[in-house]
């Protein structure tokens, strides 16, 4: 009997990745989850009348923070980078998207959407050279100050309405040769499109994860020196990790301006950033899927917590500390042990031979 | 009769059945002819928690004791209440707004005091076409550049308590002003309109300082104003903040030197907090408890009656928010699928405020006369009108 | 610029760094000695001016107030050590950033059910309330004068325990490096314990002398521990001579950056703290 790999490759842990053994116990779970997601909107009005509207409202948030998640999962779960200041890029991509468009028509994707993943990626660029050269405590230290830094860029300063932030007022618009490819502002088509993206970037990463610069990634995140030892040079690698880290942040910041038509400075706040990180952890670092089951999870949680009591914040500060003391694998690691104990039973005992 | 609902918060819940316990009491005698089912739904999104929790409250309070007035229903009409605390937090507000638009399908929305959530709030009302009334918030382009005939705002712009005191500095002779607030939407337009008319007129703007908002350390700002040695400061801050830079102003020993003028604002609700510090500060704001009018007085005491204290300039405005949906109400005889006739009625209003006579400028926000007010033995006496009927120039509305 | 408003700007520079140095000092210590990074130090410094705001009203004297309100705060400091912090010893800096992020959640809540949301101010003690005019114009509040006086004591004092004390040995012999100390019979559980219990103390003692200042609100400590990290890190994490020159510094740039550079005021000091790092990626006084 193996024991289990501090650090899970992502073979062993997302069933289905790996293609060789099939779905498994977890997958198969995992992609029942994704596809009641996916067939909500068909069966939703049926089953919630009144708050339909509102579901597919929160169901939408919960998947650009999903986005969110899995980009910081990149940094946190997979380089070994704690960022308390990704929060930034999120709001970089969503204040692209306010400052880009015009006033009093419809901006366009093709425009916009690059503009605000070319914008995250180009401040990673500065934050990530300055940040990377330190490691461990300094590397938080910066992070959470330079991120802070742009919050009081956009708070103090008048052109994107400061502390008060600013309204896009209209969705941006897709169109290929004067042909509207899709229509953002259905409830129904962004419901989709957002669900897209979510997919898409988890496809990415997982790709990204399973080539060599992503073993490499993985190396460091556990040992820096014993990578330098074999030849690469780490810093190259998470420079590189943390600008796509930060234009999936940027895009998920972007996602969510487009939603709610609306920017301000809290999207990049701190405590943004440690809400996110609080996702990641709770799903189970270095996994991809833990990122999307913690920012669901969490955001669930609220939902139906916010209208019992007036102190929510009680209630999740509570339970991040009960977390780090009991969960400290988060939510996939749980699953992965649930899983492991079926199947023991099953097998009767001896039979957790993943890797 | 009228039925108070809370979304969300168990607390605000209790506080409601409290404070409209003897409301519901009244009403329940009543005979009570429609089921629920025909109540017309009013979403009040409004700060319950959080530094403007007190100003949520008097303006439901406000809200509440008009309903009362008319027996509990407008023009007929049995009004339910949903109430929803936005926290006064920008971040959450459309989806705060749509809460009670799309989860509660509200009929009216009324909202809020901090301007970027009423921003927000005004996106929502747009997008779905919610008739709304701010009773607070004087962010400009709520009636300016986004304006929409299905918004309406009782309250003022920043811009409109602020204008006139650019007239009166410069006809108490300064000619040399320095400018002081936070850095957010709704100090820039106040400091705006003071600037506005006082330039007008020939004054000077030595300097306008900033700071980060909500900060209130401002020593280096306040030896700063003491090196340009001005004629008079202008300044826009609220609550607490306002309470602490009058204070830091007269411990800077600059209130012996330099008058301190504001937008009212500056001295409502916090004189008492602010003691002897804020004597002889210069305010301009369209209302004052002092206010000697039949009208005023007679609603003083209701208030004071109802709510066992005094009602203050919020209290006015939730008020009349409620005064305003009555008269659009009573015209098409509570048929509020008439929209149109509806909106076209509370256009042509004019009410009878506490405040004085009020009506509505093209853009629908509230034309009113601004009082100038000096602070005397801790109240806001009422020095005279500093203009009448004054209304927002609302720039960029094309209604 | 007046060479008299020059050197009044000076002066709020510095009153401002020396409180900056107070609730840093706390952060980098905790850091250098125990090797845990606490998100929730900023969170200690609004405990300690919501205390000295409810005891100073109960027993209508600041001084009292503040006795009462520190005591409280170096339990609570020594409770959630022992309770908390200690498990988070042997674990990541990630874990120590999660939990300590939770503990800020839970005390700012926890305060706004005790005390309630709304701004509260606490006057100035009666004996110092006065002003001394520095100008034709201008008074100085004599509590700020007096607010500076008291920080250099604290650095002062805590540089004396620190070089001249046995508990100051054991400190720093606990800081170079933590299983040498315990090799040597110090008692490390207690050294940190007792750490923790005065690193919260400190930064609820900032919170107190400067809520008169100040005013006492919701989140207070939320926007003062970000810049308190910049201070440590340009001082180099657990340095405390490194974080007495940084808070100095950042609290000059700050105050001549408001009246100077308005528009980049909130800005600049996190540019001076890149400048820093690029010559100095660890900070001015960093161990090695």
């Amino acid at each position: 009997m193996k024991t289990l790999p501090l650090q899970p490759s992502p073979r062993s842990l997302v069933a289905g990745a790996g293609g060789w053994r099939g779905p498994g116990r977890v997958g198969m779970a995992l992609l029942a989850l994704a596809v009641l997601l996916a067939l909500y909107p068909a069966y939703g009005a049926t089953l919630f009348p009144a708050q339909h509207d509102f579901i597919m409202e929160k169901l939408v948030t919960m998947m650009i923070l999903a986005i969110f998640a899995m980009s910081l999962d990149l940094l946190v779960g997979v380089g070994g980078m704690v960022s308390l200041g990704h929060a930034a890029f999120f709001g970089l991509g969503g204040y692209a998207l306010a400052l880009t468009a015009p006033e009093y028509e419809a901006a366009s994707v093709w425009l916009t959407l690059p503009a605000a993943l070319g914008i995250s990626a180009a401040a990673a660029l500065v934050i990530g050279a300055l940040s990377i050269r330190t490691s461990g405590i300094y590397f938080i230290m910066i992070t959470l100050a330079f991120g802070q830094m742009f919050f009081y860029v956009f708070n103090d300063s008048s052109f994107a309405g400061g502390s008060d932030g600013t309204y896009i007022y209209f969705r941006p618009t897709a169109e290929l040769f004067g042909v509207q490819v899709v229509d953002l502002e259905s409830p129904l088509t962004f419901f989709y499109v957002v669900f897209g993206a979510m997919l898409g970037t988890y496809a990415l990463l997982r790709v990204l994860l399973a080539s060599p610069f992503g073993r490499v990634l993985r190396g460091i995140g556990i040992n820096p020196q014993r990578v330098r030892g074999v030849g690469y040079n780490p810093d190259a690698y998470r420079l590189v990790a943390f600008v796509i880290g930060a234009m999936l942040a940027g895009l998920a910041g972007f996602l969510s301006a487009s939603q709610y038509g609306f920017v301000n400075p809290s999207m990049l706040s701190w405590h943004h950033s440690g809400t996110v990180l609080v996702m990641v952890i709770l799903g189970g670092l270095g996994t991809l899927h833990g990122a999307i089951l913690g920012a669901f999870a969490l955001e669930l949680l609220h939902v139906i917590i916010e209208p019992l009591t007036e102190h929510w914040l009680l209630v999740l500060g509570g339970l991040i500390i009960l977390m780090v003391l009991v969960l400290p694998r988060g939510l996939a690691g749980l699953l992965e042990g649930l899983n492991r104990l079926g199947r023991r039973r099953e097998t009767g005992g001896g039979a957790d031979d993943d890797d | 009769m009228y039925r108070f609902k809370t979304v969300m918060k168990r607390r605000t819940a209790v506080k409601a059945t409290l404070a409209f316990g003897l409301g519901l009491a009244a009403a329940g005698a009543l005979p009570s002819a429609s089921s629920a089912a025909e109540q017309v739904k009013v979403g009040l999104m409004l700060p319950y928690s959080g530094t403007y929790a007190a100003l949520g409250e008097a303006i439901t309070n406000g809200f509440a004791l008009a309903l009362e007035e008319s027996g509990g229903a407008l023009a007929g009409r049995d009004i339910e209440i949903v109430r929803l605390d936005d926290e006064s937090d920008p971040g959450k507000a459309v989806s705060n707004a749509n809460r009670l638009i799309k989860g509660e399908n509200v009929d009216l929305l009324v909202g809020t005091v901090h301007s970027g959530v009423a921003m927000g709030m005004v996106k929502a009302a747009r997008d779905s076409n919610t008739l709304m009334i701010i009773p607070n918030a004087g962010a400009g382009p709520a009636t300016g550049a986004m304006c929409a005939p299905n918004i309406f705002r009782t309250s003022f712009t920043n811009w409109q308590p602020a204008y006139p005191m650019g007239d009166v500095a410069y006809d108490r002779g300064y000619r040399n002003v320095v400018t002081m607030t936070w850095k957010y939407g709704a100090g820039e337009e106040a400091v705006g309109g003071f600037k506005e008319a006082f330039t007008k007129r020939g004054g000077n703007i030595v300097k306008e300082i900033y700071v980060p908002f909500p900060n209130v350390e401002w020593q280096a700002e306040l030896t700063e104003i003491a090196s340009l040695k001005p004629d008079a400061v202008f300044v826009f801050f609220a609550g607490g903040g306002a309470v602490k830079f009058v204070k830091d102003y007269a411990a800077a020993g600059l209130k012996d030197s330099v008058p301190l003028l504001g937008s009212g604002f500056l001295t409502d609700g916090t004189l008492h907090a602010q003691g002897d510090a804020a004597e002889g500060v210069l305010t301009t704001l369209h209302y004052s408890e002092e206010l000697d009018t039949p009208q005023n007085t007679a609603f003083q005491a209701a208030y004071q009656q109802k709510f066992g204290k005094a009602a203050d300039v919020y209290a006015v405005q939730g008020y009349d928010a409620a005064k305003l949906f009555e008269v659009g109400l009573a015209a098409v005889d509570g048929d509020i699928s008439r929209r149109d006739e509806m909106i076209e009625a509370m256009r042509a209003a004019k009410l009878d405020s506490p405040r004085g006579e009020i009506s509505f400028s093209k853009a629908q926000n509230v034309v009113q006369d601004i009082y100038l007010r000096e602070v005397r033995n801790g109240k806001n006496a009422v020095v005279g009108v500093a203009a009448e009927a004054l209304a927002d120039p609302a720039p960029g509305c094309r209604m | 610029m007046d060479p008299t408003f020059f050197l009044i700007q000076v002066l709020n520079g510095l009153q401002y760094g020396l409180l900056l140095f107070l609730i840093a000092s706390g952060l980098t210590l905790i850091f250098g000695i125990m090797g845990v990074i606490n998100l929730a130090h900023g969170a200690f410094y609004m405990v300690g001016a919501w205390l000295v705001w409810w005891f100073a009203g109960q027993f209508d004297s600041f001084l009292l107030g503040m006795l009462a309100a520190l005591v409280l705060a170096a339990a609570l400091g020594w409770v959630i050590e022992r309770t908390l912090i200690t498990v988070l010893y042997e674990r990541e800096h990630l874990d120590q950033v999660v939990l300590t992020y939770g503990l800020i959640l839970v005390l700012n809540e926890l305060q706004r059910i005790l005390f309630g949301t709304d701004v509260q101010g606490v006057p100035v003690p009666e004996q110092v309330q006065g002003s001394l005019r520095l100008t034709e114009n201008l008074t100085y509040p004599v509590y700020r004068l007096m607010l500076a006086g008291i920080c250099l004591l604290v650095a002062v004092a805590m540089y004396l325990v620190i070089q001249r004390t046995r508990l100051g040995m054991w400190i720093r012999a606990s800081a170079a490096n933590r299983e040498v100390a315990a090799t040597l019979g110090i008692n490390v559980r207690s050294l940190n314990a007792l750490v923790f219990a005065a690193g919260t103390a400190l930064a609820a003692f900032a919170g107190m002398i400067a809520a008169p200042i100040s005013s006492v609100y919701p989140g207070m400590g939320d926007s003062i521990i970000v810049i308190s990290f910049v201070v440590v890190v340009i001082g180099g994490i657990g340095s405390v001579k490194g974080a007495f020159l940084g808070a100095l510094a950042i609290g000059l740039a700050d105050t001549f950056g408001r009246v100077l550079l308005p528009e980049f005021s909130s800005f600049l000091v996190y540019a001076l703290m890149a400048a820093v790092l690029l010559w100095r990626p660890t900070g001015l006084f960093a161990r090695a």
